[in-house]
């Protein structure tokens, strides 16, 4: 005859096993419910934009979407650019030199949205010369880094690359 | 009481035996009541009103709307011009959103004021909150589902909440747009959804309701007693003619919002379709979640300010064990029954902070609000309830009636 000890060590492992197969399997189940809401097929497919910059004019910017996501590809002027390199790093909330977020310093190629919550901000306003986010009050400078508000980052710099003197492409 | 209940019919008794449905009729029906209950407790059988209201007119509207990007704003405009009394049952959707959350706030603070929330009653109060926030994302993703620019930059403003979570903050708002923006099949989970949680909030007012009916109700003099007894009546009809005649009156006001005034609580910018490339200058979210969206606000760090917010729902879920005071009701409590309107007070100077810029004065009002709102509940509730000198209770309902 068995100890009954034993046969409860045994009993406790049928139990544990089962348990963990059930679990897993459970798992494994539920995953498809959550994976389906990830972005599809058809959403990652749009990945790049091309866009023409010969029109734009200096002090000017163009807003594209790219991704569903505004981008704002903006040609600054001499000003704008020595006014992004003079920042002295440590006023930054965010430190980033300006000659890192661009890849030629007259164009400033970034997703046009707010860090804090997403929302689109304006260009040529807010106290540092840049973009002002309407909704809570962010203000971002002449290289989109954010300098007052809420926002806990500079805005976003998208992959890009200049496939010619003219075109841009994004993604 | 109904335990006992024998149906009179012998039909009904073979029925009963195999699904007592007749007891649990009895049972609602003679259900005792405390007998002193005020109007202040009909706003119960209202909410269940709004709720239905809610199912109904949603139900028909989805017969005609189409969740779909291009198609969303074009079809509430169909609903609107060319579904016949599409505009009364829009209004009625649109507007019952509004009359459910007024209702629950004035349940809520009735619920505060008679100290409803405490023993034997915390349960119930849970079950009630997970309502209310459950109410909130259902309220939430049906403003989405017009795809005007409000609707738009209101999903991308709460969706975005969830950026602010260390690490994996991305990754779950990836999820839950279903891309790297809100778009369409950010639009059709929400359809999804909001019909789907109405359902679930349905379950939980049954589990509230049924929750209710093991202690029986509070009233205003906050004692427990006696039930059934001389301090109680029978549910029907005493209290079901009390609660119809409530909600007679609140239907005046929900008519009056909904004949005369449909848009006065909804944004003009709404009427704009959805454009991802342009943020409305001033964008505000519907005038029931104005105090969250102004404890949001008031803080300067993104992580902390969606901590706040969040934190400000989740401990009115611990309220019942943050309030130490044994006396329920604040008609016995001459201190609380100053904090209850200070709170009071402090939520609706919230709300207007969350109608206005957050800039200059308005948002160090909305500071002072955020800390007192905050203060309220975790240094002044329990403190309050070792050092305020309670008035005597009475031992019956009926017993200072007597005496007088």
């Amino acid at each position: 005859m068995e100890k009954s000890g034993e046969k409860n060590n045994r009993r406790d492992f049928l139990f544990t096993a089962s348990y963990t197969i059930g679990a897993v399997g459970i798992g494994a189940t539920i995953w498809p419910f959550i994976d389906q809401m990830n972005p599809d097929r058809s959403v990652k497919a749009l990945a790049t934009t091309e866009v023409d910059i010969s029109q734009v004019e200096p002090g000017k910017s163009i807003t594209v979407l790219w991704r569903g996501k505004p981008v704002f590809i903006k040609r600054r002027t001499k000003f704008e650019i020595s006014e992004a390199q003079s920042v002295d790093l440590n006023e930054l909330k965010h430190p980033e030199k300006d000659e890192d977020r661009v890849k030629k310093s007259e164009w400033l190629v970034m997703l046009g949205i707010c860090t804090h919550l997403g929302c689109v901000p304006l260009s040529d306003k807010g106290e540092y010369n840049g973009w002002f986010c309407p909704c809570h009050g962010s203000h971002y400078d002449t290289s989109g880094r954010i300098r007052k508000g809420p926002a806990p980052v500079n805005m976003e710099i998208p992959k890009y690359e200049f496939v010619d003197n003219n075109t841009i492409k994004i993604g | 009481m109904s335990d006992n209940y024998v149906p009179s019919s012998k039909f009904g008794k073979w029925f009963n035996d195999r699904l007592p449905l007749l007891s649990l009729s009895a049972h609602l029906r003679e259900y005792p009541t405390p007998k002193n209950l005020n109007y202040w407790w009909t706003f119960g059988g209202i909410l269940t009103f709004c709720l239905v209201a809610q199912i109904i007119t949603g139900l028909v509207l989805a017969m005609h709307y189409v969740a779909h990007v291009d198609l969303a704003f074009k079809s509430i405009e169909h609903i609107m011009r060319d579904v016949n009394y599409g505009w009364l049952l829009r209004y009625i959707h649109s507007n019952g959103a509004s009359m459910f959350f007024l209702a629950v706030y004035i349940h809520i603070f009735r619920a505060l004021f008679y100290g409803s929330y405490k023993s034997p009653r915390e349960v119930i109060w849970i079950i009630g909150m997970l309502i209310y926030i459950l109410m909130m994302a259902t309220a939430f993703m049906g403003y989405v589902l017009p795809w005007g620019q409000m609707s738009f930059w209101a999903a991308t403003v709460i969706t975005n909440l969830f950026t602010a979570i260390p690490l994996v903050g991305e990754s779950i708002t990836t999820w839950l747009w279903g891309g790297y923006s809100v778009d369409n099949p950010t639009l059709t989970r929400f359809f999804s959804l909001h019909y789907f949680f109405p359902f679930l909030i349905l379950g939980l007012v049954i589990l509230h309701i049924w929750a209710l009916h093991v202690p029986g109700n509070n009233n205003p003099i906050g004692i427990e007693i006696k039930k059934p007894s001389k301090d109680t009546v029978p549910f029907h009809p005493y209290i079901t003619v009390k609660d119809l005649f409530a909600l007679l009156v609140f239907l005046i006001i929900f008519c009056g919002f909904v004949f005369f005034s449909p848009n006065i609580l909804g944004h003009p910018d709404n009427y704009i379709p959805a454009n991802p490339m342009v943020t409305p200058t001033h964008i505000v979210p519907e005038w029931y979640l104005l105090p969250f969206y102004a404890i949001l606000r008031s803080v300067p760090d993104k992580l902390g300010g969606v901590i706040l917010l969040f934190a400000s729902l989740f401990i009115l879920v611990a309220l019942p064990w943050l309030d130490r005071s044994k006396v329920k009701s604040a008609i016995f409590r001459p201190i609380y029954k100053w904090i209850f309107w200070m709170l009071v007070l402090d939520v609706l100077v919230l709300g207007y902070m969350g109608a206005m810029p957050a800039e200059g004065t308005y948002l160090l009002i909305a500071r002072v609000g955020t800390a007192y709102y905050f203060l309220h509940f975790l240094v002044i509730l329990p403190v309050l309830g070792s050092i305020e000198k309670t008035e005597p209770l009475p031992l019956s309902i009926s017993d200072p009636v007597l005496k007088g």
